[in-house]
């Protein structure tokens, strides 16, 4: 078997599929599941909701906006990274493998508060940065926030865009040259196109890793669904529901990105496998 | 100004010993070696038993499963570690109660070892699951027709002819176990980022104990895939390279 080595991270994520779900034994789980609901939903307290549901809109609005915000711009970055792996000059290539491993082997959470507290007293040391410009944003956490969730999506991304660009085959790519096409257009036309079609499935995959990584956010103060629900779980002395709406919340969020995902690459044709 | 710059890395304060921090890290360190060593053989075991489950079970417990791994895999770690954290201390003394014991205070390790253990248990059942699905049925088929029994043709067949296929794979989720473990610093379990951050909060000095920390982690990621690139070579002995 062909072990793929270049791709990281977790199974491709997939939807369950939709089976019938009028069999006898799933007619049965249903009910049982419906009666935890309704008790769930009877005997646990959720008045707050009506109170928070405009912090909690917000607070999945910034979620989103962070989720792809990094991603779209991560991405950017990740193909450079990968092509440079794959076709660049040796120091570059070394220096980018070595950003990957770097990223991927520690904890992002760790990544974060070095970015956030680190960085951060350092920048508060320098007057010329207190005084420039930037100090404004530089004060707030969401740019590290953003920073660090950008930069990480960079180093997963950039590993798949690495086995992504080395596997099109070489034919292709001769071919567009035999055309005429200079070298960045081939790439432009030939080997971008055809290397992002290959890494879509797992580029589904990591984006949802990110939607799942962007909570870590809250703890350096960016205001995100999970900041709003922890705000509720203080002002409430509530242990569980708060935390099982944000679960919920995550959930329909996951499902409608790998829906989306799967609806695009629907829509890109492909001939044979 | 220049004072305080030179302090940002005092290596002195890496020191094993009292005034430094660096005894508290190792120690940390070990606290995460132990959450992911535990987390991860907890998520075998329970991998093992739902893709054994999802392959041969009867239809309600295939669906439990299904519902097991999508829901586990589709919600942030963080969330489902808060979760579980105060889930499973609740309802193990819920139980005690019903059975008219006094309550126990469960140990951040046992809690945090299960609370990885379990979300770790839907993406290795799934790697598992894979796995088993490409050995060829022919020598399930074989075992079974010597009359071994399904527990014997399970450790003598399935899971030896299954590992060469799970094994990248399970790498992958040994990685993740040891960064998940960050994770716990946020419920106050005190491993190696949360000593970290004490460590940084009371110094002052952020960048040096979270370099320190992140070379830590670093090492631990390398020296596993040291160990992984072994393993992997030796459990692929007979097979035919690229296939």
């Amino acid at each position: 078997m062909t072990v793929e080595p270049t791709i990281p991270g977790m199974p491709v994520y997939e939807l369950p599929r939709a089976r019938n779900l009028l069999e006898p034994h799933r007619l049965f789980l249903i009910a049982i599941f419906a009666l935890v609901i309704f008790c769930a939903v009877w005997f646990m307290r959720w008045d707050w909701i009506a109170k928070y549901q405009w912090r909690l809109l917000a607070g999945i609005w910034q979620t989103l906006l962070l989720l792809f915000s990094t991603a779209f711009v991560g991405f950017l970055l990740a193909v450079p990274l990968g092509l440079v792996q794959v076709t660049g000059p040796r120091p570059f290539s070394w220096l980018a493998r070595g950003y990957c491993t770097l990223i991927r082997g520690t904890p992002l959470l760790l990544q974060l508060w070095l970015l956030y507290y680190g960085l951060g007293s350092v920048f508060a040391q320098y007057p010329e940065v207190r005084s420039s410009f930037l100090w404004p944003y530089l004060r707030q956490a969401w740019p590290y926030g953003f920073l660090t969730l950008m930069l990480s999506f960079a180093a997963y991304e950039g590993e798949v865009m690495r086995g992504a660009f080395a596997g099109v085959p070489k034919g292709e790519l001769e071919a567009a040259r035999a055309f005429g096409m200079s070298r960045f257009t081939a790439f432009r036309r030939v080997w971008l196109p055809r290397a992002v079609h290959r890494a879509l499935p797992t580029l589904n995959g990591e984006t949802v890793l990110q939607l799942k990584s962007t909570p870590l956010v809250a703890t350096i103060t960016v205001v995100d669904v999970y900041a709003v629900i922890s705000k509720v779980r203080q002002d409430t002395y509530l242990t569980y529901e708060p935390l099982l709406l944000l679960a919920l919340i995550y959930l329909c969020l996951t499902f409608m990105l790998v829906w989306a995902f799967r609806t695009l690459e629907k829509r890109i044709p492909t001939r044979g496998a | 100004m220049a004072a305080a710059n030179g302090g940002m890395f005092d290596l002195g304060l890496l020191a094993l010993t009292a005034p430094g921090w660096g005894g508290a890290m190792l120690w940390g360190l070990v606290q995460s070696i132990e959450l992911a060593v535990g987390g991860y053989l907890v998520g075998i075991l329970l991998g093992i038993a739902g893709a054994f489950g999802k392959l041969y079970g009867g239809p309600i417990l295939r669906d439990l499963l299904e519902i097991y791994t999508t829901l586990i895999r589709a919600v942030p770690e963080l969330v489902l570690i808060l979760l579980l954290y105060y889930a499973g201390t609740d309802v193990v003394n819920a139980l005690l109660s019903l059975a008219g014991l006094p309550s126990v205070d469960i140990s951040g390790l046992v809690a945090g070892i299960f609370v990885i253990g379990v979300v770790q248990g839907a993406y290795s059942t799934e790697v598992l699951r894979g796995a088993i699905k490409a050995v060829p049925p022919g020598q399930i088929e074989a075992a079974r027709a010597y009359g071994m029994s399904p527990l014997k043709v399970m450790t003598r067949v399935t899971l030896p002819a299954m590992l060469p296929y799970a094994i990248p794979g399970l790498s992958n989720l040994w990685l993740i176990a040891t960064k998940d473990t960050a994770l716990l610093a946020v419920v106050g379990f005190s491993e190696l980022t949360l000593v970290t951050r004490q460590a940084a909060g009371s110094t002052k000095a952020y960048m040096l104990f979270f370099c320190a920390a992140g070379l830590l982690y670093l090492c631990l990621t390398l020296a596993s895939n040291v160990v992984i690139g072994i393993i992997e070579r030796r459990s692929r002995r007979g097979i035919a390279e690229h296939a």
